[in-house]
C-alpha cells in the first residue's frame, strides 16, 4: 500500500489534481499495478477529493480499466456485432480449450485471464483479440492456438 | 429588467420569459404541464429520460424541453400527435425494463413512472420486457432498500446525493444496458459512505429507494397484550402527516395524529418534542460549560460546538471529518433521549418493567432507523428505541387501521413526556434547534427573555443555505460574567453541502462561529427523508410556517419552563450534565472510513 500511495501521489503531480485528471491517473495506476485494487481507488478519490464511488464509476465504465487482479496476459475478444457475426463465440470457446478458463476468469499461477470487450476498430478483420497491447486478427482456431502457444511457450 | 427577455410562441400562446429560461418552465408560466421523469426542481438539469420532449415547428427532432432553453420566436407544440406518440415510445421503453409489479409496491398511487404510463395508458404490448430476472434487492442498511428491478436509471438520486448533500455515496457505474445506480465497488449500502439521510428516497421518482420498513413489527407489538407500546412523534411528522390524507401541505394535524395513534393502539402516545426540551437544556449546559472552561480555565476545548439533533449529519463528519468529532455536542438526539428516558424513568414512575416496553418512534427521517440501531444506544441497558417510522409510515399504518383520518376529534399527547414548549416544535425547522437554544441560553446567561419580539429568532429561520446571528450578552447573572460584552456569533446550514462549508472553515481555524447548528436534510426535519412525497420548496416553506405557527399557540415557548422537564430534573436526573445525564443522555461516536 505505501507503493501505491506514493505511485498515485506521484501520478497527481504528473496529471494534476482537477476531475480531468481522473482518467490518465486510473490509466498509469493499471499499467502499473495491473489493476485498480479498491485501496488504489479510494486513495485516488481522497487526492482528487471526490468519492470513491464515483472513481468506480468511472472506472467500471472503461473495459480496460480492470478492478479485478488480472493475468500477465489480458486476453480481450472484441465482442462487437460485426466480430459477433465473424465469429467471436468460436473465437472463444478456443481460446476457452486451450486455457481451460472461462471468460472474466484467469489461469492458474496467473498467466491469462480472458475477457470481452467493446469494439477494438478492426471489423473489417474480424474477429479480433487483443494480447496486452498486440491486436490479432482474422481469428481461426489454428491461428489463436499458434498465438496463444508462443505466449504459452515464452512463460516456461 | 436586468436580463434579456425572450419571447416564444407554446401551443399558440405568446409567453416572455427571462433568457435562459428552459422551455419546461416557460410552460408552466402559461400553465400548460409537460411530462417529466428525470426533471426535479431540487436538482440540475439531466436531459435523460427524454419523457418532456416537444416539437418545435420546422424542425424535424423533438426537443428536451427541460433541457433546451427558450429563443426568440420559438414555435413549440407540447401536445402534437408526433410528440404523444414519441412520449408513449418512450414510456413504454421504461415500462419494458421496470419491475411492473404495481400492486406490491410501496409506492403504489405514489409513482411518478405509474401515473404517466396511466395517463398515456401505456400497454404491455408495445415492446415485450427486458426485466433483469436476477436483481435483489439490497436489504442490507437499517435505513434504506434499494430495488434496481425499479430503477429507470433517471439519476436523481446520483444527483441529490452529489449536490443536496455532497457525500457521493451513489454514482454511475458499468455502461450500456449493464449501467447501473451503484455504490463503491457494488458494495451493500450498509457498508459505504452512506448517510442514511434518505434525501435520495424522497427525489426518486419510483420505488427504487425507500426507506425499509418496520411497521409489521410494530403491529405484532400492538398485539402483543404483554406489551406496553409507546409511541413519540417528532415535531416535523405534525406539520405534513396530513399531506398522506389529502390536506393541503402546512396544515397542522397534531390533535388527529394523536387520536390516530391511540386508535392504532398504542398504550401511550407521548412528544418527542419532551424529550427536545430536554435536548436543549443539555445542549445548553454543554455550550456554556464549553465557554467556561475557554474563557476563564483557558482550557483547550472544542469550538465551535456543533449540535448533534441530526443522525445524517452525525454520520456525515464521523466519515468526512472523522478528525473533528469533538465539535459534535455529546448530546443524544432527542429521539434516542427519549428512548432511553421511557426504558427508565418513564418505566419507574409507570412501574412497569422496561423489558415489556416497546418504544416506537415516528420521524420524519430515515436516518433515525439507523441511529436507533447504533449500538451505542442501549444505556438503559436495552435498546432504546425498538424502532424508527417515518412519516409515511405511520400514514401507511393509519390507513391499515381502517381510520378515517380527516373525521377524528383532536385529543391531546398523554402523560409523562407528553409535555412541550414551543422551542421543541421550532426544532423541525432549519433554525430551530439554534432557536430553541437561544431561548433558553440567554435566560441562563442573563436572567432575561432573548431581546426579540415574541421570543421570536428571525435572523436564524427561513431556507437560506447559510445563516448566521450575533448576540451581544449584556447584564449577565454573576455566574456567567465572563460572557458580559462579548458579541458571540452563532451559525447554522442545511443539506450536507452547506455543511461540508462550515466544516472547512472549522478545518481551516477560520470558523467564526461559537456554536453551530446542522441539519442533513434542505429545510432541516420539515424536509426529511422520510416525509410525504412529493417535497418541494413550496412544500418546505408551507411546513416551516405550520411550525412556527404550532410554536406560537403553545403557552410555554422555553424549554426550561416547561413542568414536564422541571420535574425530571426534580426527581431523576437531578441537574444538568450529571452523572445521570451523562450516563443515559449524552454519546460517543465513532471514526468512519470515506467510501
Amino acid at each position: 500500500m505505501v507503493g501505491t500511495k506514493e505511485l498515485i501521489k506521484n501520478l497527481s503531480v504528473k496529471h494534476g489534481i482537477e476531475r480531468k485528471s481522473l482518467l490518465p491517473i486510473l490509466q498509469d495506476i493499471v499499467e502499473k499495478e495491473n489493476f485498480l485494487s479498491n485501496d488504489s481507488m479510494i486513495e485516488v478519490a481522497r487526492i482528487l477529493d471526490i468519492s470513491a464511488a464515483e472513481v468506480y464509476g468511472t472506472a467500471s465504465f472503461f473495459s480496460f480499466l480492470d478492478t479485478e487482479a488480472r493475468g500477465k496476459y489480458k486476453i480481450r475478444v472484441c465482442k462487437s456485432i460485426t466480430c459477433d457475426m465473424k465469429g467471436k463465440n468460436e473465437t472463444i470457446k478456443c481460446i476457452e480449450n486451450i486455457l481451460k478458463i472461462k471468460v472474466g476468469e484467469t489461469s492458474k499461477g496467473g498467466r491469462f485471464s480472458l475477457l470481452e470487450t467493446n469494439c477494438l476498430g478492426w471489423c473489417h478483420k474480424g474477429p479480433v483479440m487483443l494480447v496486452n497491447d498486440e491486436v490479432y486478427t482474422e481469428l481461426t482456431p489454428e491461428k489463436i492456438r499458434e498465438t496463444l502457444s508462443e505466449y504459452i511457450r515464452e512463460e516456461k | 429588467m436586468s436580463k434579456n427577455t425572450i419571447t416564444l410562441i407554446i401551443d399558440g400562446t405568446k409567453v416572455t420569459v427571462e433568457e435562459g429560461t428552459s422551455i419546461l418552465d416557460a410552460a408552466k408560466k402559461v400553465d400548460i404541464e409537460i411530462p417529466t421523469l428525470c426533471h426535479h426542481e431540487d436538482l440540475c438539469v439531466a436531459g435523460n429520460c427524454r419523457v418532456c420532449v416537444v416539437e418545435e415547428k420546422g424542425k424535424n427532432n423533438l426537443t428536451a424541453s427541460c433541457a433546451a432553453p427558450a429563443t426568440e420566436g420559438m414555435d413549440i407544440l407540447t401536445s402534437s400527435p408526433k410528440v404523444r406518440r414519441a412520449r408513449k415510445d418512450i414510456m413504454a421503453l421504461l415500462v419494458s425494463e421496470h419491475n411492473t409489479q404495481c400492486t406490491t409496491c410501496y409506492r403504489n398511487t405514489n409513482c411518478e413512472l405509474q401515473t404517466l404510463a396511466s395517463d398515456y395508458n401505456v400497454d404491455n404490448d408495445i415492446y415485450l420486457s427486458v426485466l433483469k430476472n436476477n436483481t435483489t434487492i439490497d436489504k442490507s442498511s437499517w435505513s434504506i432498500e434499494k430495488d434496481d428491478s425499479k430503477c429507470i436509471r433517471c439519476q436523481r438520486c446520483v444527483r441529490t446525493c452529489a449536490e443536496i448533500q455532497h457525500v457521493n455515496a451513489l454514482a454511475v457505474t458499468h455502461k450500456g444496458h449493464e449501467m447501473k445506480i451503484s455504490t463503491f465497488m457494488d458494495f451493500p449500502m450498509n457498508e459505504i459512505v452512506c448517510t442514511n439521510c434518505g434525501q435520495c428516497i424522497i427525489h426518486c421518482p419510483t420505488a427504487a429507494l425507500t426507506e425499509r420498513r418496520y411497521y409489521d413489527d410494530i403491529w405484532e407489538a400492538i398485539d402483543d397484550p404483554t406489551k406496553h407500546v409507546v409511541v413519540n412523534t417528532a415535531p416535523s411528522v405534525r406539520v405534513a402527516l396530513g399531506e398522506m390524507f389529502d390536506y393541503e401541505p402546512g396544515k397542522i394535524v397534531t390533535g388527529k395524529m394523536v387520536t390516530a395513534l391511540k386508535k392504532m393502539g398504542f398504550d401511550s402516545v407521548l412528544d418527542t418534542d419532551f424529550s427536545a426540551d430536554l435536548t436543549i437544556i443539555e445542549e445548553a449546559n454543554e455550550l456554556l460549560v464549553r465557554l467556561k472552561k475557554a474563557f476563564v480555565d483557558k482550557e483547550e476545548v472544542a469550538l465551535p460546538m456543533i449540535t448533534s439533533c441530526s443522525p445524517g449529519w452525525v454520520k456525515f463528519i464521523e466519515h468526512m471529518y472523522p478528525e473533528h468529532l469533538g465539535h459534535l455536542s455529546t448530546c443524544k438526539s432527542p429521539q434516542q433521549m427519549f428512548g432511553s428516558m421511557v426504558k427508565t424513568y418513564y418505566a419507574e414512575k409507570k412501574g412497569i418493567d422496561p423489558k415489556d416496553i416497546v418504544c416506537v418512534a415516528g420521524m420524519p427521517c430515515a436516518a433515525k432507523k439507523y441511529e436507533a440501531n447504533r449500538p451505542e444506544m442501549r444505556d438503559s441497558g436495552f435498546q432504546d428505541i425498538d424502532a424508527g417510522l417515518t412519516t409515511r409510515e405511520l400514514g401507511h399504518m393509519i390507513k391499515q387501521a381502517g381510520i378515517k383520518f380527516q373525521e377524528l376529534p383532536e385529543e391531546n399527547f398523554d402523560k409523562i413526556m407528553g409535555e412541550s414548549s414551543g422551542a421543541a416544535v421550532v426544532f423541525g425547522a432549519t433554525g430551530g434547534v439554534m432557536e430553541a437554544a437561544l431561548r433558553t441560553a440567554y435566560a441562563v446567561i442573563t436572567g432575561r427573555p432573548v431581546p426579540f419580539d415574541n421570543l421570536n429568532i428571525t435572523p436564524v429561520r427561513g431556507m437560506e443555505s447559510i445563516k448566521e446571528i450575533t448576540i451581544k450578552f449584556e447584564d449577565c447573572v454573576p455566574e456567567y460574567s465572563f460572557l458580559e460584552g462579548i458579541e458571540a456569533k452563532f451559525g447554522i446550514a442545511h443539506g450536507l453541502t452547506n455543511a461540508r462549508a462550515i466544516m472547512d472553515q472549522i478545518v481551516e481555524g477560520k470558523s467564526p462561529y461559537v456554536f453551530i447548528e446542522i441539519m442533513a436534510c434542505p429545510g432541516g426535519c420539515i424536509g426529511g427523508g422520510g416525509q410525504p412525497i412529493p417535497t418541494t420548496d413550496e412544500i418546505r416553506k408551507k411546513r416551516i410556517e405550520a411550525i412556527y405557527a404550532e410554536d406560537m399557540g403553545k403557552p410555554i415557548r422555553m424549554s426550561h419552563e416547561n413542568p414536564e422537564i422541571k420535574e425530571i430534573y426534580e426527581s431523576f436526573l437531578k441537574v444538568p450534565l450529571g452523572e445521570k445525564s451523562h450516563h443515559l443522555l449524552h454519546t460517543k461516536y465513532r471514526k468512519r472510513k470515506r467510501y
